[in-house]
């Protein structure tokens, strides 16, 4: 397997975040008062009931929206603008369809300055290490859902960012594939050591990828903001075991954790 | 009969690989030519049956006064060759001078509508200031700007043009507008995570994702062109297929008008294969885009 240079993770500091929208029936609150350390190279999940913030918070930890006010700093630096150094996997990927594999993979270099030549090579780096070097010259259209996920990741990673962010990114993927594709992460994530943030329904693909847990609640349909409720780190030796007992606990602690909350609307 | 057992080098014969492809690819291009030639032929045998019956069809429509096909067809082959009178073989000269200002007056709208029309699609300011003149001018018929066009412009080919010019820029113009509005919010997000400025966004993202919505635009306002011509060309012109069939018309000749009806239609059908051949070059073969 080719060798990549691992490029630092960054830490992020989320203190007394708060995010209001505007609508029509008046200012909605979406999260309220965040506090969250991520130390650099961890993988964290966050889980939660549909509309507890999550997605949110992660589009505020890109820069698609900016905070009514708090701090959200990524590598000590304020978060102002989406960028490269923070990567997006979307769960609809967010592939140009009129290029090819190797040419979406090198788009992001390309804007950020460096040559066709060398553009070029690092996206085949990165094609290499998401395994997909044999479909390089075809178009996203011609690549199953897997496929296209896999080089939506490499897209991402070919820019070396300090943080990686993933909006449940397998969820429009079937079983068997999204399966591969958790082992897939593991294993990027293990050689590559960025900083990664994954927003997820699964509670079992949080525990078999992450760090630590965190689970959000409240959202519009609890009428509070969004908050943390509990944050729980995940103490297993890599790669996990699903059917474990040990594994099992974790996800029962979690999901109890989330039904509760759901339960007492 | 027993077959000697030879050696397997005189082996029965082979299938023969060439002609087993040639047939099949002649059969379908021979069905494909008979799909498209169908109905015309269809239409034209009727044609040829209502002018011979002299037909009276619904909407005031005699057919006594209709030309046969073969009285079209003999017409059509006089304008392109011919020397018997005063419009035998003056066809080739109508029809470029035709197409030099179809070419002019939609090149000139496509260049000016794409880009205002990508413009306006995006940003709500140039949109607005935009929007209502737009909207006022496009229902104005090109038979309404001619006159004016005569005063400003004058007699000959730039009137003609700037006729062209405004029939083919709406069409455009709308289409671009839509494909430049629909752009999905997903790559204009994806884009700027992965380091693009906004303004390149527009050539990296906006562009290629509205190409199918320009393209319809394109082949609609390069047919419309083809619509105005005869409207177009009444500006003091004596050249061109639209100045023919209104000479014609004059003279009551319904044979070189019809001949001259057909010639457009043709113009039309082949340039606009042209354009979209033009496209699919530009665009190679790319998925997303023409």
């Amino acid at each position: 397997m080719t060798t990549i240079t691992t490029a630092l993770g960054a830490p992020i500091t989320v203190a007394d975040l708060t995010k209001t929208f505007p609508s029509e029936a008046g200012p909605v609150t979406a999260l309220s008062g965040l506090d969250l350390d991520i130390a650099a190279g961890e993988f964290i999940a966050v889980v939660g009931a549909s509309g507890c913030g999550k997605s949110t918070l992660l589009r505020m930890l890109a820069g698609f929206e900016l905070p009514t006010s708090g701090i959200l700093e990524v590598g000590g630096k304020t978060v102002t603008a989406p960028g490269p150094d923070r990567g997006v996997v979307f769960q609809d990927y967010g592939l140009f369809p009129w290029l090819t594999v190797l040419e979406n993979v090198a788009y992001g270099p390309k804007q950020n300055g460096a040559s066709r030549k060398e553009a070029a090579e690092r996206a085949e780096r990165f094609i290499d290490l998401v395994g997909l070097t044999r479909v390089s010259n075809r178009f996203p259209s011609q690549l199953s859902g897997g496929m296209q996920q896999r080089v939506a990741i490499a897209h991402v990673l070919c820019n070396e960012p300090a943080l990686m962010l993933m909006d449940e990114p397998f969820g429009a993927l079937d079983a068997l594939t999204r399966g591969s594709m958790q082992r897939e992460l593991q294993r990027i994530h293990h050689e590559m050591g960025t900083t990664t943030v994954f927003v997820t329904h699964s509670v079992e693909e949080a525990v078999y990828l992450a760090d630590r847990v965190i689970v959000m609640a409240g959202g519009i349909s609890h009428g509070r903001p969004g908050y943390i409720k509990a944050t729980v780190a995940v103490e297993l030796d890599r790669p996990r075991d699903v059917n474990a007992a040990q594994f099992n606990d974790y996800r029962r602690r979690i999901s109890g954790l989330i039904e509760h909350d759901s339960d007492s609307e | 009969m027993t077959a000697t057992t030879e050696a397997p080098t005189a082996a029965a014969p082979r299938p023969a690989e060439t002609t087993v492809r040639s047939p099949s690819r002649l059969a379908k291009h021979a069905k494909n030519l008979l799909f498209v030639v169908a109905l015309p032929l269809v239409l034209v045998g009727l044609w040829a049956l209502a002018v011979r019956g002299q037909w009276n069809l619904p909407l005031g429509i005699d057919m006594r006064f209709v030309p046969s096909p073969w009285a079209v067809l003999v017409r059509t082959w006089d304008l392109a060759v011919g020397s018997s009178e005063a419009t035998s073989g003056s066809l080739w000269r109508h029809t470029a001078a035709s197409t030099l200002r179809v070419a002019n007056g939609f090149v000139i709208a496509a260049f000016l509508a794409v880009p205002i029309g990508l413009l306006m699609g995006r940003i709500r300011f140039v949109m607005g200031l935009f929007d209502s003149t737009v909207s006022l001018l496009r229902p104005i018929p090109v038979t309404a700007w001619a006159p004016l066009a005569l005063l400003l412009i004058g007699f000959g080919d730039r009137s003609t043009i700037f006729l062209i010019l405004i029939a083919a820029f709406f069409p455009i113009l709308i289409n671009t507008i839509a494909g430049a509005a629909n752009v999905s919010p997903r790559l204009l997000e994806a884009a700027a995570m992965l380091g693009t400025p906004a303004w390149k966004s527009f050539f990296t993202v906006v562009l290629p994702s509205s190409m199918q919505s320009i393209t319809s635009g394109l082949r609609v306002g390069l047919g419309l062109s083809w619509v105005v011509l005869v409207v177009g060309e009444t500006v003091g012109i004596r050249t061109g297929l639209g100045a023919l069939i209104t000479q014609a018309r004059d003279m009551s000749r319904t044979d070189i008008i019809i001949a001259g009806m057909i010639v457009i239609g043709i113009a039309g059908l082949l340039s606009d294969r042209l354009l979209t051949l033009c496209l699919r070059l530009v665009t190679r073969g790319r998925p997303g885009l023409v």
